[in-house]
């Protein structure tokens, strides 16, 4: 369908593709969304920033985590629950973690019917493996590259349904009729050519928005426009506050800094030390030591680098030499080759360098646990976009099955709604103009103005000085300063060429969601007072308990300002809390 | 090793091929020269070339000599070998001669159009009975462990000669050679889904298991057995000639 | 939760400042000469763009460096960067290769010429159309086995599946392979890619479907020549021929090319032997 528009007096085209649900995002969450909603012979188009199969899941490497007890037959999903809680400081949905650990065999199940391949265990049993944080054995995987296998086997799935995929095309509104999301617009990447999605429901399932900090795991797709897009229709936050620091990214050379290197390398013996040789995190969490939590690790690895017992590069030693050559090329070779072929480190022989590097969001849209729906109708959230799940700390091997069990409950939930509604997805056509007039503008604008491209490294330089994984008040205040600064120059951005395949555009576009959701976290960071998690005040004491009862809810206002609510999180019904005091009893 | 792999990757493009062509030129000549005229035998040793030795039937034209009647099984196993392919795809068909991009842009120089290009589609899908020529080698080498080990018994009774360690080191290359066939592979266990759904599939995995890693140096086998035939072939003719003598390292009995 | 928080040494609140890396590591003074490709569909030319050389860079930074100071429209696909995501694939020298697994002090002494991949349509710059391989993927019947999950398998069975899993669809086998590139067999030829996910799906011992005819027919694997370019580019060694292509092409004459199986077959009157259960 083509129709003709006009747009800042000149005659712009673009296209109309009408789905029951539009999922945007094509990584974990969102294919499983869309595998339930094709079941319901739903017409389902996929949006994804990238190719097929290339979204952020693939690197998740140590594995899924679920309780299916085939090592550890003591697991279930009550200890899963627990540690899930305990991690996140109590601050999680405690619905949504027990839907999930209820539901995560179930996710894993299925992904071997549809093929996917785990390492077994001598009974022939899905294999597992320790993680941090977690009691038992638990994280179903294969070698270090479960995150491949879960995509792979989600992407055939995918093509095997009618979906239609959007390849390498970007969302920049959603488009609401009255209070109801109806649609979006977007353009392709590969030629600029503008698409107005009608949907009866729109899926989020864009993942995080790494790319904020300098130092990240997370490749440049890490934007957080999911996040952005619902907050600008009206969709509550939660939990903003809360990034996740992987403890171990990789540190030397300078072009690999940030990079992942697995827990997996800890889940299968690896030791830290420290410039002096120590394994120091016995002064952090001498129960646990390496397997502790990732808050706990990863601000071990800062204060030792910090007070001086660091690496030549600024990092600590993790050391995985014990397994030997060939261990190593059978539980972590992609490992093996990362540190061989960019940092040319043989780690049968000598230890890793690392150091934190951000990783995840715990924090996103505020999601119903049962059906994924947002407080705007029409619209739903899964995977890392979402928030609730994680508290203020997720386990490793939590995000893989997040995004199944929760993926499907979009899909579902989004279908469900789309059953009963009978709704037109029209709207007046000036949206759809407006908002390609507005995404044109740094393209068109001409003249001399500010690079996306440097405007980016300020802001993630910023965002490293001051949002880091120690913080304090003064400092945060100083970083929003500097954040705001930027939005003031945010009408600068001019960029060159022409709208075929032009990478300077698509950051245009990028640097307005870096803007808005680093104003959202350092606001939210400056107003949690207390260490907690992921957030750690060094202007306060330790854990503070009325904050530790409550959520912080994100809204834009009526002033299109950010609107901070604290919110009681609900009790626990009886038979979630009876968990912890039997446990409790126990000991 | 992986030293002199290194500098061979350095090499241009075309040195493969190149190296390929002269190689087994200089091979098939001098293969087809010496059987064509000359007997294969001295004293205790019989040249690869020649055995098993086959009675020629009276009825059969004088240009064909008793070897030629054996010859074409290792010849066929080797032209339908899924290495030699390779190599001769690259080196004398040049499609293509090397993978860089400027060497495939030299794909068929003498085809008119690229579109028409068929593959093991047309003519070469006979290679496919590569197998066929697999399960006669496997006669062929049997006979050839058979002369390796009449090497050891002499005019002077049982001995240990420089001759009988080249037959020896022949035959072990070629049995190397054939038994990591790619075929071979298929049939000891390639073919199978699952192996603890059937009997004996401990053994059957176990053998796949030794074929794989024995075929992951497939072209190296296919390379070092075709010099070691070339060398028992010409250690036996220059025995005949007189040119040398054959060195006895340990003699029993005598 | 033990936090070990108690007196934890962190306490200082200059420590929230955290130090930004140092932007002189790894700098040597040297630069870096590249260059790349830069056109569309319609053609293009090699535009030479120089850089400050640093430490263990790989191609992929230098391009992203040219690209946010020098080029912001210069297109390249990217993602993981750490080999694992299989986007960034190029053509350096005329060899397919991942531009975030490349060093650039490889190239010591020699140009560095940066291409897009050329068996599929360019689209500009670095970037290539490689839907193309969607479409394939698409055709290939799924994994599908009527027995419940979780299954019973054992290692044996399934440790040689993992090299074919590992693939990271870089496309680079495709890239190199003549029957494409060369040949234009795209319509007719599957290519090495879904030779290597056929393969694991062939052997996978749950597994219920048959591929060898659509793999004849379709999938047009006569068309393989096995000169191994495919296996020579891959970046996480996969041995595509010998352990992927080779294993198909003799099932498929096992199938389609024995004699003496046909015959058998025809006697006994069942109908095939597939899947080698």
């Amino acid at each position: 369908m083509q129709r003709d528009e006009n747009t800042n007096g000149r005659r712009e085209q673009y296209e109309t593709r009408e789905h029951d649900v539009l999922i945007i995002g094509a990584g974990g969450a969102g294919l499983r969304a869309a595998v339930a909603a094709t079941r319901h012979g739903l017409s389902v188009g996929i949006v994804s920033k990238s190719l097929l199969g290339k979204a952020h899941t693939v690197m998740a490497e140590g594995g899924i985590a679920a309780s299916v007890g085939n090592v550890d037959p003591d697991d279930s999903w009550r200890q899963h629950f627990m540690d899930t809680l305990k991690s996140g400081k109590f601050l999680n949905n405690w619905r949504m973690a027990e839907i999930f650990t209820k539901e995560a065999p179930d996710r894993v199940y299925e992904l071997e019917q549809w093929g996917a391949l785990f390492n077994r265990t001598p009974e022939g049993k899905i294999s597992q493996r320790p993680f941090g944080g977690h009691t038992y054995r638990r994280l179903c995987h294969v070698g270090d590259r479960t995150g491949l296998e879960l995509i792979r086997t989600m992407q055939e799935k995918v093509l095997a349904t009618d979906s239609e995929i959007y390849m390498e095309t970007t969302v920049t509104k959603l488009l609401k009729k009255g209070d109801r999301v109806v649609g979006a617009v977007g353009y392709t990447r590969e030629s600029g050519k503008f698409i107005h999605f009608k949907a009866k429901a729109v899926i989020m399932a864009t993942g995080g928005w790494g790319r904020i900090f300098k130092v990240t795991s997370n490749s440049w797709e890490g934007t957080g426009d999911g996040v952005v897009l619902g907050y600008d229709a009206g969709a509550e936050l939660v939990d903003m506050e809360m990034m996740q620091f992987h403890p171990t990214g990789m540190v030397w050379p300078p072009g690999v800094r940030g990079l992942l290197v697995t827990e997996g390398v800890r889940g299968e013996g690896g030791l830290l030390r420290n410039s002096e040789g120590a394994r120091y995190m016995e002064n952090y969490d001498k129960e646990k030591m390496e397997l502790s939590t990732r808050d706990v690790v990863a601000r071990a690895n800062y204060t030792e680098v910090q007070e001086g017992r660091g690496s030549e590069h600024g990092g600590v030693f993790l050391d995985i030499t014990h397994l030997g050559y060939e261990g190593i090329m059978k539980k972590l070779p992609t490992m093996y080759e990362q540190f061989k072929n960019l940092a040319d480190i043989d780690i049968s022989r000598e230890p890793m360098e690392v150091f934190p590097t951000v990783h995840y969001t715990m924090g996103g849209i505020k999601v119903d646990p049962e059906t994924c729906a947002t407080n705007v109708p029409g619209l739903y959230a899964a995977g890392e976009v979402a928030g609730g799940l994680h508290g203020a700390n997720r386990l490793g091997g939590n995000s893989l099955s997040d995004l199944l069990v929760f993926g499907r409950r979009a899909g579902e939930g989004a279908s469900a709604f789309v059953g009963e509604s009978v709704h037109s997805a029209d709207i007046e056509a000036d949206a759809v103009r407006t908002e390609i007039g507005r995404v044109l503008e740094p393209l068109e604008k001409g003249g001399e103005g500010e690079s996306p491209y440097l405007m980016q490294q300020e802001l993630q330089n910023a965002m490293m000085e001051h949002a880091n994984l120690m913080r304090d008040g003064d400092s945060l205040k100083e970083g929003l300063g500097k954040i705001l600064a930027l939005k003031d120059r945010l009408p600068n951005v001019r960029v060159g060429g022409s709208r075929l395949f032009n990478p300077g555009w698509h950051t245009a576009q990028d640097i307005r969601y870096l803007i808005q959701i680093s104003e959202i976290i350092l606001r939210t960071a400056v107003q949690r007072t207390e260490r907690r998690g992921a957030q750690w005040r060094l202007d306060y004491d330790g854990p503070d308990e009325e904050l530790g009862k409550l959520n912080f809810i994100v809204t834009k206002d009526g002033q299109g300002e950010i609107g901070i609510e604290r919110r009681e999180i609900p009790p626990m019904p009886e038979h979630l809390s009876s968990l912890f005091e039997e446990e409790k009893a126990k000991a | 090793m992986s030293a002199i792999a290194s500098a061979w990757k350095k090499l241009p493009w075309w040195v493969e091929p190149s190296a390929v062509v002269l190689v087994l030129t200089v091979f098939g000549v001098y293969s087809f020269v010496a059987i064509a005229l000359f007997g294969g035998e001295y004293q205790q040793f019989v040249s690869p070339f020649y055995s098993p030795e086959v009675p020629l039937p009276g009825w059969m034209p004088g240009f064909v000599t008793a070897p030629m009647l054996v010859l074409w099984i290792p010849l066929g196993f080797r032209a339908t070998c899924y290495y030699y392919r390779k190599a001769y795809y690259r080196a004398f068909f040049w499609d293509p001669p090397a993978c860089l991009s400027k060497a495939q842009q030299l794909d068929r120089p003498w085809a008119s159009n690229a579109e028409s290009y068929r593959g093991e589609r047309a003519l070469f899908v006979l290679n496919n009975v590569h197998r066929y020529f697999l399960y006669a080698s496997i006669i062929v080498v049997a006979f050839l462990w058979f002369e390796a080990f009449r090497t050891l018994f002499g005019p002077q009774g049982f001995q240990i000669s420089v001759g009988s360690l080249l037959w020896f080191l022949n035959i072990v290359l070629l049995s190397a050679y054939t038994f990591s066939c790619h075929s071979f592979r298929h049939l000891v266990g390639g073919n199978k889904d699952c192996y603890s759904c059937i009997r004996g599939g401990n053994a059957r995995r176990k053998t796949y298991n030794f074929v794989s890693r024995l075929n992951a140096r497939h072209p190296q086998w296919a390379w070092y057995s075709l010099f070691s035939l070339l060398a028992t072939d010409i250690y036996l003719r220059l025995l005949q000639a007189g040119a040398i003598t054959d060195f006895t390292i340990i003699h029993f009995g005598g | 939760m033990t936090e070990g928080n108690g007196n934890n040494p962190g306490n200082v609140t200059s420590r929230a400042h955290s130090p930004v890396p140092n932007e002189d590591l790894g700098k040597s003074g040297k630069t870096a000469k590249l260059k790349i490709f830069r056109g569309d569909s319609e053609g293009g030319q090699e535009v030479e763009y120089e850089i400050p050389l640093v430490e263990g860079m790989v191609v992929l930074d230098a391009v992203l460096a040219i690209q946010a100071e020098q080029a912001g429209d210069l297109a390249v696909r990217w993602n993981c960067k750490a080999a694992h995501c299989g986007s960034c694939s190029a053509e350096i020298n005329g060899r397919p290769k991942l531009l975030c697994k490349t060093r650039v002090e490889e190239y010591d002494g020699e140009e560095i010429h940066v291409h897009p991949m050329r068996a599929f349509p360019v689209i500009k710059d670095l970037v290539s159309d490689v839907s193309w391989n969607y479409e394939v993927s698409k055709a290939i019947k799924p994994f599908h086995s009527s027995e419940q999950a979780p299954f019973t398998m054992y290692e044996e069975d399934v440790e040689r599946l993992y090299e074919p899993k590992k693939c990271i669809e870089c496309f680079m086998c495709q890239d190199v392979c003549h029957v494409l590139r060369t040949h234009h067999k795209h319509a007719e030829f599957a290519g090495p890619r879904f030779f290597v996910r056929n393969q694991w799906l062939e052997m996978h011992p749950m597994d219920e479907e048959d591929r060898l005819g659509d793999l004849k027919e379709d999938n047009g694997l006569g068309f393989c020549n096995i000169t191994k370019c495919c296996t020579e580019v891959c970046p996480v060694d996969i041995k595509i021929t010998d352990n992927s292509i080779i294993p198909l092409k003799e099932r498929v004459a096992s199938e389609f090319y024995d004699p003496a199986k046909w015959l058998m077959r025809k006697i006994r009157g069942n109908g095939s032997s597939r899947n080698g259960n």
